[in-house]
């Protein structure tokens, strides 16, 4: 059956908006090799001044730990209570279930800023008791995000959920299987690609969190976006493009990699 | 294990943590708004008469439509390429969603700096080539900021338009070609229609993800096109008024959860014909 493809015109619009989503992120390479002090294209005299700042000014070096340290607890965090939630879910098949998932996932639907301003309250309340847990603490901060990124597990794991057949639980319960071993060698196996996904994108959303993380960190817990944002507000430092078209390239080799290694699976299993 | 305990071990430790540290904050947040500075509803009042804080509520709402048209219009075009495009095409498109997918923030923000601002790549060009003798301003204003928020959302809704052109059924455009009718023809009165609600669906969601932004609109913004998100910050941090960020908060969860209940409806509707 020969399928409607898309005119010439319509090629062309859509080939324009693809510009436009590239654009920003190309124009940021030259101006990441200007030898100015502020933000400017590069006319003749290129410099790697702003690269060698990012590894020179140990502010850098310190957000880029925080946010990895930040984004491994609350990606572990996140990903853990929403598996089992899920699995709770799935399994027992409570009354109000819808009610339940709407409740798990006010986190990624209400207002980022309304999110933020309740973390902050929620974390300054904290702060009255302990130190670590608390306001521009990274304690404080890799939990907020923990709840910031976990409906996104959530859905994740619930869908590879609904994607299994029920009958592999039915027949572990009937030989007698307790619910330890139902999740952990009937269930959970099953769906571990989907675990390991949520972990990854847990992890890369609270690495780039910025919202709520301007809330609820002012000097101490200073993250590699929250320095970031410090570099953009007033006078531009160069250095953001230097940073951004490192995180930038790592984003493309990864995302082109995982194009071309589909295309070779799909070549081979022709 | 009683069920009780096994309902407590699965679904408890999340609904825990967000009821704790999510649920009653909030109850906290809505208390600011009716107890800061005095008791009583006056920031609502303020929120709803002041003309500063009601500018930026209309601002808000003209910036969020006029980015939902934009967002959708170019996000209909990409998904019906990537969709229905060649192999090779579809490879590229989806290149061309998912690298600024996974890039945060803060640096397609900056992206649009280093491309618009007056020393810019843009304005260093067209002053190079004699175009312009001063740089012309396209950020730190509103034109910056709505195409920030265009750039932001186009990937999300193209996800929601694909899954609707994906949907159509090959042999209604066949049977339109069959009995005559011009490509345009087949676009405009077959094609189209059948993805509806794909369209709906997208704009909704898109609309209720732009309410809320702040990130962008500050920096693209530059402070002079201060839309709702972002008034909150700035009452809570540079000129404080914490009652009356509180309120402007409880305003916007209030807008987005009316919007999701009605596109809930729709849906469910939807589902029902």
């Amino acid at each position: 059956m020969t399928r409607l493809r898309p005119g010439p015109l319509a090629l062309t619009l859509a080939a324009l908006v693809a510009v436009f989503l590239l654009m920003p992120l190309v124009a940021v390479i030259p101006v990441s090799f200007t030898p100015t002090r502020f933000l400017s294209v590069p006319s003749g005299e290129w410099s790697l001044r702003h690269y060698r700042a990012l590894v020179e000014n140990p502010a850098w070096g310190q957000g880029l730990w925080l946010s990895v340290r930040i984004g491994l607890v609350a990606s572990v965090v996140a990903t853990t209570l929403a598996t089992a939630f899920s699995l709770g879910l799935w399994m027992l098949r409570p009354r109000l279930a819808g009610v339940l998932m709407g409740l798990a996932l006010v986190p990624m639907v209400a207002p980022p800023v309304v999110s933020a301003l309740t973390l902050y309250f929620f974390l300054i309340t904290l702060s009255q008791w302990n130190d670590v847990i608390a306001y521009d603490r990274w304690g404080g901060v890799a939990l907020a995000h923990a709840i910031m990124v976990a409906p996104f597990a959530v859905v994740l794991v619930s869908v590879a959920l609904a994607q299994l057949d029920r009958r592999i639980d039915l027949a572990a319960r009937s030989m007698g299987a307790g619910l330890g071993t139902r999740i952990f060698r009937v269930v959970l196996p099953n769906i571990r690609f989907s675990v390991l996904t949520a972990l990854f994108l847990t992890f890369v959303l609270s690495w780039e969190e910025i919202g709520v993380t301007l809330f609820i960190t002012s000097v101490q817990a200073v993250t590699l976006p929250r320095l970031m944002w410090m570099g953009l507000r007033d006078n531009i430092d160069p250095a953001i493009a230097a940073i951004s078209v490192v995180l930038i390239a790592l984003v493309v080799l990864v995302l082109i990699g995982r194009s071309v290694w589909q295309l070779r699976r799909r070549g081979e299993a022709r | 294990m009683p069920p009780i305990a096994r309902h407590a071990l699965l679904l408890g430790p999340l609904l825990g943590l967000l009821a704790l540290a999510y649920l009653i904050p909030f109850l906290g947040v809505m208390r600011w708004s009716v107890t800061l500075p005095e008791p009583g509803l006056g920031q609502y009042r303020t929120a709803l008469t002041d003309p500063l804080v009601l500018s930026v509520l209309w601002r808000t709402l003209r910036i969020c439509v006029i980015v939902t048209l934009i967002s959708v219009v170019a996000a209909y075009l990409l998904a019906l390429v990537w969709v229905r495009g060649g192999p090779w095409t579809q490879r590229l498109v989806e290149l061309c969603i998912l690298i600024p997918f996974w890039i945060s923030v803060l640096t397609r923000a900056f992206g649009w700096l280093a491309l618009l601002s007056n020393r810019g790549l843009v304005n260093s060009w067209l002053i190079a080539l004699g175009v312009l003798d001063e740089p012309l301003t396209l950020v730190r204003n509103e034109f910056g900021v709505i195409l920030g928020m265009v750039h932001l959302l186009i990937p999300f809704a193209v996800f929601p338009l694909a899954t609707a052109i994906r949907a159509v059924d090959e042999r209604v455009l066949l049977a339109a070609r069959g009995m005559g009718a011009s490509r345009a023809r087949i676009f405009w009165q077959v094609f189209l229609p059948m993805t509806r609600p794909g369209i709906l669906g997208a704009a909704l969601l898109v609309f209720v993800f732009a309410l809320g932004f702040f990130i962008t609109p500050a920096i693209l913004g530059g402070g002079r096109s201060v839309m709702a998100a972002e008034l909150v910050y700035l009452r809570i941090f540079q000129s404080p008024d914490w009652g009356l960020g509180a309120a402007v908060s409880v305003i916007l969860m209030a807008g987005v959860g009316l919007l999701l209940a009605a596109t809930l409806r729709i849906v469910r509707g939807g589902a029902g014909r």
